[in-house]
């Protein structure tokens, strides 16, 4: 029973084919053993109280609004990030990629793809959640769902980098935080300059919104070229 | 006693003469810090031939296949595998080759027919494959339980997954490390036609089965503790006794 063409003939599987077996086979795993967002969006809910009840505070508006949605998010990443490369390097999933005639760049896509997903599932949580906690007025939610969108970008752009680099570290658990927060200080920035208008007390403001939006896009693209250029060297023991 | 060699296998009519080269080592050393694990090793390996890899545990045997597929750079030392200077040209022969080690590069929380339509994407194979991993999963005996997850299956049935896995793109090139281990006589009987020899397809085996290595190489390289060669060259040209020395003695 042949597999069609002989190997030396057959076409290199496309980035998009590979990319796409690589999400499906992450987004299966998930949803079959519930590993990451469950405890991200746990975490999440968990902070919250703990803000709720340690800041003293019924409700919430501008940077300090903005302060606890944006490390919630930012730290609930981190134990998705923690976990995005352990199926590859316990069950040999490094070694079957590299085997196989793909380039390591759809592994880096597949991967940042699956982390965006995890965390837009996240924040559908995680923000009505902060809204009912915290927030007086709704009205400022909608429009943090851009900024929120350019921040998974670029957690997901630094995160598997980085999580990428420590995966084969005996001590990854501590290298993903230790190396990918000081990294993440411009989003933060960032994105809270562009909260704390959105999230401001009697309604959202849109002055400077647009300057934080671009920070944030142009931090995003940087990663991701980064990220496209050094895989494949990264990726090769 | 190290030396290049190069010959066709045994059933070959034509064995006298020099073949294409499947791969070729060319005074290979590998170390890992201070620790040398691979001396200068040289060795031809012709298309079509199998090679048995000897040599007690600390050898270097899983490093030297390691190197071959493209997965380790050797530290000195020229490296060619299917015509592509490696590590150079390692995305030349990726697809055209296959590596079946200790581990057997399967998702534990998918099953094992999920986890061979996945590698049959990866290696770009039409329609996921479907029909080859049908025959393969039948061929070694898993078609009923390859619906079930890794995890929850036996080494052994593990094992025939991984070697399903291992030549689902029908790779010219096998690596195979201990291939037998975690099966029992009948399931290693199992996956004999499998990963046999084949008109065009070249092994490197890793055994400690010194016997089955005579029986069915073309080729031995023998590795000492330490990494050195203790002996390169056809099959006939070793004896068991010497082959067994080299284990002091043992296995």
């Amino acid at each position: 029973m042949s597999a069609g063409a002989h190997p030396s003939q057959r076409p290199r599987a496309s980035s998009a084919t590979a990319l796409r077996a690589i999400l499906a086979k992450d987004l299966r795993v998930e949803l079959r053993t519930l590993q990451s967002v469950p405890a991200m969006a746990l975490f999440a809910v968990t902070t919250f109280v703990l803000f709720r009840y340690g800041l003293d505070r019924e409700s919430l508006s501008g940077g300090l609004a903005a302060g606890v949605l944006l490390a919630t998010v930012l730290f609930a990443a981190i134990i998705a990030i923690n976990r995005l490369f352990v199926a590859e390097r316990e069950e040999g999933g490094f070694d079957a990629i590299r085997l196989a005639p793909v380039d390591a760049t759809a592994l880096l896509g597949a991967k940042a793809a699956a982390l965006v997903i995890y965390l837009v599932v996240l924040e559908a949580i995680a923000v009505p959640v902060f809204a009912l906690f915290f927030l007086d007025s709704a009205s400022g939610i909608p429009p943090l769902a851009g900024v929120l969108v350019l921040v998974d970008l670029g957690l997901a752009a630094t995160g598997v980098l980085i999580s990428s680099i420590a995966a084969n570290s005996r001590a990854r658990d501590l290298l993903v935080p230790l190396i990918l927060l000081p990294l993440l200080v411009p989003v933060m920035i960032a994105a809270a300059g562009a909260s704390q208008e959105l999230l401001a007390a009697g309604g959202p403001s849109y002055d400077g919104v647009a300057k934080w939006l671009a920070v944030l896009a142009f931090y995003d693209m940087t990663f991701a070229a980064v990220g496209f250029a050094v895989y494949d060297y990264l990726l090769e023991d | 006693m190290a030396d290049a060699t190069s010959v066709q296998r045994r059933d070959d009519p034509a064995a006298a003469t020099v073949s294409h080269v499947a791969a070729e080592l060319g005074g290979v050393w590998r170390e890992f810090g201070e620790r040398v694990v691979l001396r200068d090793v040289t060795m031809d390996v012709s298309r079509g031939s199998t090679l048995s890899v000897l040599g007690p545990n600390g050898a270097g045997k899983t490093t030297l296949l390691r190197i071959l597929a493209t997965l380790l750079r050797p530290s000195a030392g020229q490296v060619s595998v299917l015509g592509a200077t490696l590590p150079r040209d390692a995305w030349r022969v990726r697809g055209r080759i296959t590596y079946l080690g200790h581990e057997p590069l399967l998702y534990r929380d998918l099953t094992g027919a999920e986890n061979l339509r996945f590698h049959a994407r990866l290696h770009g194979l039409p329609g996921d494959g479907a029909d080859r991993i049908d025959h393969l999963l039948d061929s070694v005996r898993m078609s009923r339980r390859a619906d079930e997850l890794v995890r929850n299956l036996s080494a052994g049935m593990v094992q025939r997954l991984a070697v399903c896995r291992a030549v689902l793109h029908e790779p010219e090139l096998l690596l195979l490390d201990e291939p037998r281990s975690h099966l029992d006589p009948e399931a290693a009987e199992l996956i004999e036609p499998v990963l046999g020899p084949e008109p065009g397809r070249t092994r490197v085996i890793v055994t400690h089965d010194v016997d089955a290595a005579l029986a069915e190489a073309d080729l031995i390289l023998a590795l000492r503790a330490g990494g050195s060669v203790a002996y390169a060259g056809p099959a006939n040209g070793l004896s068991a006794g010497d082959a067994r020395a080299i284990y002091g003695g043992g296995p």
